[in-house]
């Protein structure tokens, strides 16, 4: 996953919490929590960085954390939080 | 000088959610008191409109809000909310302003008309609807609904069907009576394509006056906790149920008491309570027209400063469970004149009843006056009749005498003096 293309859904709005944020997906009707205003800042930068690798350099998360940051990503991908970026759509 | 502690960024969700949220997560806003039922267990008293009911212009306004906050639905109830002439208009508002809407129901105004404006896509799959019925028979349910609400009830269930509505919910609260219906009314949701939601029976509202005799014994507490444990996961229940956490393992979802913190009420008036159980000047928060609107009431009001702080667990914290069920339900002690450090009514340690006994034989136990009642003034051919053909209970008026006249018994009928 972490030389993929990925984006944060376009159903999906983030609502900026003390903790981190509320995800709400407008479609499926799912409300997540992110627990970690860093996996906030690596959500938002998905879809501006070539790959979540970039995304999680560009929000400072050190690179032994990156395994487990992949893992919480995936979580997010399981209901279509954040969804893989076709080339070329780069928002 | 004091600097205000600053809030930890770590910690569990529970314990963040404890602290507040910038903005609810489930906000529950009853859109009117009126009402066609008179439910004998009704939270918010409900039965006559208020004159002083927000206006159309003011209820888009509220939603406006709703939507800068990013509250993303809405749990809107009543009162019967369908009977407001402006009701369809600001469920279309708020869908078209990105609040979603979960409404509550009896059914009275789910025509087949209505049941295919809610399946097309002007909702754009963004209303759910929740039918409330509180038993699997007429017999049950009209009992504590009145006559007629539960064919009215199903005649909804069944024009949404008809329409191709997904997903409906059946909400039931869990009463003495129809505890022993799980079964019949999963089967019921089955049987109309919905889902089934089980919530707690509160002393709130005209739920003060019959929790005695309706709330569900402790063995039916830990029929339902297992029944849960069985179902849970195709079964909602708003959370309700954190109190039976204390039976062993928790219940699937959040398990405190989200009042003020992540969860409040916005009444018809537009006065914003802790949660939709409180309905009593006790947990009013302030009034969103009064008061700079309702994200000022949620952000700066005194009530819900204090319920985000640190809470003591009072009598509680000693117990192996406290951290479980977290003390329970703080409207289920207030209107059970319980102290709110104490235990829950209903705590399955069986510590609430306890105290409860001991408030009542110490001749303290203080019922709180209910604070407002829309209830209407007269009644009407809807209202229940609670009555049941029975025996009177041999414990009661063993007269020594018989009464003189057939309307005049003692007054001391069964009072047994005792010397000391």
């Amino acid at each position: 996953m972490l030389d993929e293309a990925w984006i944060l859904s376009p159903s999906v709005a983030l609502r900026p919490e003390p903790f981190g944020a509320l995800a709400y997906h407008f479609g499926n009707r799912k409300l997540t929590f992110l627990k970690r205003p860093e996996l906030v800042a690596v959500v938002r930068a998905l879809g501006e960085q070539p790959d979540v690798r970039s995304a999680l350099i560009a929000a400072g998360v050190p690179d032994a954390q990156h395994a487990a940051y992949a893992d919480a990503l995936a979580g997010l991908a399981r209901t279509d939080m954040i969804r893989p970026r076709s080339e070329g759509v780069a928002a | 000088m004091t600097i205000a502690p600053e809030r930890p960024i770590t910690g569990t969700l529970v314990e963040q959610f404890e602290l507040g949220l910038d903005a609810p997560i489930c906000l529950t806003w009853e859109l009117t008191y009126a009402c066609n039922l008179e439910c004998a267990h009704c939270l918010s008293s409900s039965g006559r409109r208020d004159p002083r009911e927000l206006s159309t212009e003011q209820c888009e306004a509220v939603i406006d809000e709703l939507q800068r906050m990013q509250v993303f639905y809405v749990n809107i109830g009543g009162g019967e909310p369908t009977i407001r002439p402006d009701f369809w208009h600001l469920l279309q508002y708020a869908v078209d302003h990105q609040v979603g809407v979960k409404f509550s129901t009896n059914g009275v105004r789910l025509t087949p008309e209505r049941a295919q404006f809610l399946t097309s896509p002007a909702c754009a799959g963004y209303v759910d609807v929740q039918i409330s019925l509180d038993g699997a028979t007429a017999e049950v349910n009209d009992y504590v609904r009145g006559p007629g609400s539960y064919d009215m009830a199903l005649t909804a269930l069944a024009n949404l069907q008809d329409a191709g509505f997904e997903d409906a919910k059946i909400s039931v609260v869990c009463t003495r009576q129809n505890i022993g219906q799980l079964d019949e009314f999963k089967a019921l949701a089955d049987r109309f394509g919905a889902t089934l939601r089980l919530t707690r029976l509160r002393p709130s509202g005209r739920g003060a006056d019959v929790w005695d005799e309706l709330h569900p014994l402790p063995e039916q507490q830990r029929e339902l906790y297992d029944w849960l444990m069985a179902h849970g996961e195709g079964v909602l229940t708003g959370d309700s149920f954190f109190h039976l956490a204390a039976f062993g393992e928790p219940l699937p979802g959040l398990n405190l008491c989200g009042a003020g913190r992540v969860v409040c009420l916005i009444d018809p008036i537009g006065d914003v309570y802790a949660c939709p159980f409180a309905i009593h000047d006790n947990f009013l928060a302030g009034n969103l027209l009064a008061d700079g609107g309702f994200q000022s009431v949620w952000q700066t009001s005194e009530l819900f400063q204090d319920l985000r702080s640190p809470q003591t667990g009072g009598a509680c914290a000693k117990c192996t469970f406290y951290d479980t069920c977290r003390g329970g339900c703080m409207a289920a002690k207030f209107f059970t004149g319980l102290p709110l450090d104490g235990p829950d009514p209903e705590c399955v340690q069986g510590y609430g009843e306890t105290a409860l006994t001991q408030l009542s034989l110490a001749g303290d136990r203080m019922i709180p006056a209910a604070s407002q009642d829309h209830s209407k003034a007269n009644p009407t051919r809807n209202q229940p009749v609670m009555l049941t053909l029975g025996r009177r209970p041999e414990l009661l008026t063993v007269p020594t005498s018989p009464p003189v006249s057939a309307c005049a018994e003692n007054p001391l009928a069964g009072f047994t003096p005792t010397s000391s």
